[in-house]
């Protein structure tokens, strides 16, 4: 009998350089990730399943719709400067989103600016790393992958610990704190 | 078909090319990311980058021809420039690039102009050793 073989982790990369994109998918791949390269930000929350409000109705954008998301993603890692929405931008759409907001970020840019650097790790990023990625620097990448699984494990047991208690309502129907949720 | 002499004319070839200081450490990097699974890595890596760069410098040589030069937009197709050069180990090139930055962000029409006319040159010198590398490498 042998221990069930874990799922690699699936990282998905965002940049808009096709070369950029070439070498991490190669960099992840060598070190056994499971890759999806996309070249922009929106295609990458398309794929998280968080639609923005604007493409549906007419509207002014307020909050992002959190879809379903179907694509599991252990870890994302984006290019910083990018046309239309920058590396940042995407961190903070996905810092803000419900759904998404633990899942790591990894910033990566040419550019060596210790504000930009700061301004990105303070705001949630997890790495940052300066181009070209090299091999050392996508071996850093795992322990924020077993940690983030680690709270996944953490946060499931306590989900199942609250289906299993005594449900509580009370009078207004309102779903007590001590329950926590995840992702619906 | 003699194996060995042309490993040995690829290693001086190559040794050459960063003696000139025309490759840096990055390229070393992408030799090790090829393995058996992916045996043409390199190649196709640098092929790509010369097709991206050949349509960046399309794209500066058409900006550079407009009447008021439009500084940011030519900081910005160089910054792509640099980081494709930069990914392959270019390392002259991307020496130039950062000379064009700068004349880019002084406003220097005359310094942008002439700096890339030098780049072009390292460009296109460089495409040509690697081409002649990788055609060793294929023996």
């Amino acid at each position: 009998m042998g221990i069930a073989a874990e799922a690699p982790f699936h990282v998905l990369a965002v940049d808009d350089s096709l070369i950029d994109r070439m070498l991490i998918e190669r960099l992840l791949k060598t070190s056994s990730f499971h890759v999806t390269a996309v070249d922009s930000g929106s295609k990458a929350l398309k794929l998280l399943g968080l639609v923005e409000d604007e493409q549906i109705n007419e509207e002014p954008p307020s909050i992002a719709l959190e879809a379903h998301q179907d694509v599991e993603v252990n870890l994302i890692i984006t290019d910083y400067c990018m046309p239309e929405m920058t590396g940042y931008d995407l961190l903070r759409k996905i810092k803000e989103s419900r759904s998404l907001k633990d899942i790591p970020v990894v910033i990566m840019s040419s550019e060596n600016v210790p504000s930009r650097i700061n301004r990105c790790l303070e705001d949630g990023a997890d790495e940052f790393f300066l181009k070209p990625v090299q091999l050392s620097d996508v071996n850093k990448l795992r322990p924020h992958l077993l940690k983030s699984k680690v709270k996944d494990e953490e946060d499931q047991q306590i989900h199942d610990k609250g289906i299993n208690e005594t449900e509580v309502i009370a009078p207004d129907k309102t779903i007590p704190k001590n329950i926590v949720t995840k992702n619906g | 078909m003699d194996t060995n002499h042309s490993r040995r004319q690829l290693a001086a070839m190559k040794q050459s090319l960063f003696d000139q200081g025309l490759l840096d450490e990055q390229f070393i990097q992408l030799e090790e990311l090829q393995d058996d699974a992916n045996p043409n890595f390199v190649e196709e890596i640098v092929t790509l980058h010369y097709r991206d760069s050949s349509r960046l410098i399309s794209s500066i040589e058409q900006a550079l021809k407009e009447r008021n030069l439009d500084f940011n937009k030519l900081d910005t197709l160089m910054h792509q420039f640099k980081g494709s050069s930069s990914s392959i180990g270019a390392k002259k090139v991307k020496a130039e690039c950062n000379l064009f930055r700068e004349y880019c962000r002084a406003g220097n029409a005359e310094g942008c102009m002439r700096s890339f006319q030098q780049l072009k040159k390292e460009h296109a010198a460089l495409r040509k050793k690697l081409e002649a590398y990788f055609q060793v490498s294929r023996v």
